[in-house]
């Protein structure tokens, strides 16, 4: 079961225009634990603070155990991002937001387009 | 009674089940196999054989015993699995569609993960559960765990999982194979020993003078006895070969059977009949004193009776072996193309003893000889020490008279060296000893051959000449003078002189007959003569006899008819006594 989230409809061609990428995020939890519900939360703030055009899928893998080997994962929760490449993944309940953003590389994304 | 019975069923309950691992000499050692249910760890250092011991496992689990596995690789990619599975004779690709063997490839790399918060290890328990379930697996590896510590930081909530994982594999029931680096000091580099309270096993790799060996040690089995020593073992094409040890008793059959040595002079000087089946015997001698063609000799004696023989060369080839044979009349190969003879060589440096050992071990399993040459075992177990080396023909020697194999050794003995001494010490281990020797007098070197002795048979004390001619090995005589032992031409020229002398003597006796006749028919004619004038006189004696009966006559006619003239009558009375 995809639980697909998607922002910022219309923006998306204005962004890629721009050359800014469209952020692909996956997160993997294993039904719903405190500390996935707490990684969900957090994504989700740190995604309306800090990006735009972006799809967020949430992966629960008891129901699609299968689906843990595409992506390499082992640790609940992880955040997988598919897009911009290359492929990042972040392991725990996402409350450092700082760590959060290292990961995603959005920093230095940030700097970029404010310079 | 009754209370036995109970208690007997008790202590079967008890008694730990056993998964067998269906590895050559594991289950032996292990007193049949891993703990049921339970994990075992496997550990050692790198390439000493962790990863392809916990594929055997899972194959032979799947194959032999049918209980589906599950492996789990955390090392190595699954072109790499497979072809590492490939290698041992496992077909992963086909096992997998065949739903007998599950894989999971798990691939962490650190720099491309974050860590921020907590977080649990449920992915991989997930991905585990998935492939236990998929296949309905009884058996599990994962391998290596301690990837994991590499890829993750936060070592305490690694621990407190390793620790769930454990717990959750026992509660599967499945049987787990975990395999871990070794580390300074301790079994494994993360202590993995902590968790895995069952069953430890211990891999090791050692170079010893640029010669590796594998061994093997069950360091912990709670809950059931296991061999405990260091158990060397291979990996070949078809996996794992460890060896055991535990056979190592004094308790093998002794056949009265008797084995042709290969030749029927040296069998007369074995009481007879040769070896006996299923006994050691040790040809010792110096360089070119013949060892390997008496080898032979046995080897092709065997093979002409139908009965298998192995051959581990350490010092020729196979085919300089049968050329050189040849030359002496002892034709190997049709033997070789019939299958009954097997040449197995291989440098002594090749690997160390041990593996050598193990090596015999597998390839006397597979070919089921009747005889096995060894030669020459002094080239063999110079590359170890004198200990290794004894220790590692006992246990040699053990299994094959276990199998009731009867073995022939060639040792080579240095000059100057006793003749009844073995650089190896293993005298006392051998039931039959022959020794060669070098025998050099008169300016050349000739071949003696004398049984030092040999167990449980009336054996010749004399020292015979050991020959190598166009149609393979003799034994003669030795002439034993007053300058000792001839042999060689030395022996010839006594012969000859012998034969000489013979018919000088012979010379001798003709020209006496001759005399001898001659003086008998001179005798003869003697004798002839003699009878013949006796013959005469006897003649002259019946003649004259005649003559005088004759004159007698005459006179008394003469008389009578005087006295008619004269008419008187006193001569009538006196002759009328025919008349009347």
């Amino acid at each position: 079961m995809k639980n697909q989230t998607s922002k910022a409809k219309n923006a998306t061609a204005s962004e890629k225009g721009k050359g800014k990428a469209v952020w692909q995020l996956r997160l993997y939890v294993a039904g719903q634990t405190p500390k996935s519900m707490a990684a969900l939360t957090n994504l989700r703030k740190i995604c309306e603070e800090h990006l735009q055009d972006y799809t967020l899928e949430v992966i629960d893998l008891l129901k699609q155990p299968q689906l843990a080997h595409g992506d390499q994962i082992l640790a609940i929760p992880t955040l997988v991002r598919k897009l911009p490449t290359p492929m990042k993944k972040i392991i725990g309940d996402l409350s450092n937001t700082e760590r959060v953003l290292v990961g995603l590389d959005l920093r230095e994304a940030r700097r970029k387009t404010n310079d | 009674m009754e209370t036995n019975d109970i208690m007997a069923k008790q202590k079967n309950l008890d008694q730990l089940q056993k998964t067998p691992t269906g590895i050559r000499g594991l289950d032996e050692i292990a007193n049949g196999g891993l703990p049921k249910g339970r994990t075992a760890l496997v550990c050692g250092n790198a390439g000493c054989g962790k990863t392809i011991l916990a594929m055997e496992f899972i194959a032979r689990g799947a194959l032999d015993f049918g209980e589906p596995g599950v492996f789990i690789a955390f090392e190595e990619t699954p072109e790499e699995l497979e072809k590492n599975f490939l290698s041992l004779g496992f077909d992963l690709k086909k096992l997998v569609a065949r739903k007998m063997i599950a894989v999971d490839y798990v691939y962490i790399e650190r720099s491309e993960i974050e860590e921020t918060g907590s977080y649990d290890l449920d992915g991989l328990f997930i991905r585990l559960e998935h492939a236990i379930d998929s296949v309905g697996a009884k058996r599990v590896v994962l391998d290596t765990l301690e990837v994991l510590f590499a890829g993750l930081s936060d070592a305490a909530i690694l621990r407190a999982e390793l620790r769930r994982l454990f717990r959750w594999l026992k509660q599967k029931g499945v049987t787990a194979i975990v395999t871990g680096e070794r580390g300074q000091g301790m079994l494994t580099r993360y202590g993995l020993e902590e968790y895995v309270a069952d069953c430890v096993i211990l891999l090791d790799l050692r170079v010893q003078e640029q010669i590796a060996t594998r061994r093997l040690r069950v360091v912990k089995y709670r809950g059931s006895k296991h061999g405990a020593d260091e158990y060397p073992f291979l990996i070949d094409e078809h996996g794992l070969s460890i060896l055991p040890l535990s056979s190592l008793s004094l308790n093998h059959q002794a056949s009265s059977k008797r084995i042709s040595a290969g030749n029927a002079r040296l069998d007369r000087m074995l009481d007879g009949k040769g070896y006996f089946r299923g006994s050691t015997v040790l040809v010792s001698g110096t360089a070119g004193a013949g060892k390997s063609s008496l080898a032979a000799a046995f080897v092709l004696s065997a093979c002409q009776r139908g009965e298998r023989a192995l051959y581990f060369a350490f010092e020729e080839s196979p085919a300089q072996i049968m050329r050189n044979m040849n030359s002496i009349g002892l034709d190997l190969e049709p033997m070789v193309r019939k299958g009954l003879l097997k040449f197995q060589a291989a440098r002594p440096s090749l690997h160390g003893l041990e593996m050598h050992l193990v090596t015999m071990h597998k390839a006397v399993d597979e070919f089921q000889p009747a005889v096995v040459v060894l030669d020459p075992i002094s080239n063999l177990v110079a590359v170890a020490t004198v200990t290794e080396g004894k220790s590692m023909l006992t246990r040699l020697i053990d299994f094959l008279k276990c199998d009731g194999i009867t073995a022939l050794f060639t040792d080579l003995i240095h000059g100057g060296a006793p003749l009844e001494t073995t650089n190896e010490e293993i005298s006392s281990l051998i039931d039959t000893w022959i020794s060669l020797r070098d025998m050099e007098v008169n300016g050349e070197r000739n071949r003696g051959l004398q049984i030092i002795k040999s167990r449980g048979m009336a054996h010749s004390n004399q020292i015979r000449e050991f020959l190598l001619t166009r149609k393979g090995i003799d034994l003669l005589d030795v002439y034993l003078g007053p300058a000792g032992v001839l042999t060689g031409s030395a022996r010839v020229a006594q012969e000859a002189e012998e034969k000489a002398e013979t018919l000088v003597q012979q010379q001798q006796r003709v020209r006496k007959q001759h005399e001898w006749r001659r003086k008998r028919l001179s005798l003869e004619r003697q004798m002839a003569e003699l009878r013949a004038q006796s013959e005469m006189e006897a003649e002259e004696e019946r003649q004259i006899g005649a003559q005088d009966e004759a004159l007698a006559k005459t006179f008394a006619r003469n008389r009578n008819a005087l006295a008619n003239l004269r008419g008187t009558d006193q001569f009538v009375s006196r002759n009328g006594k025919g008349r009347k």
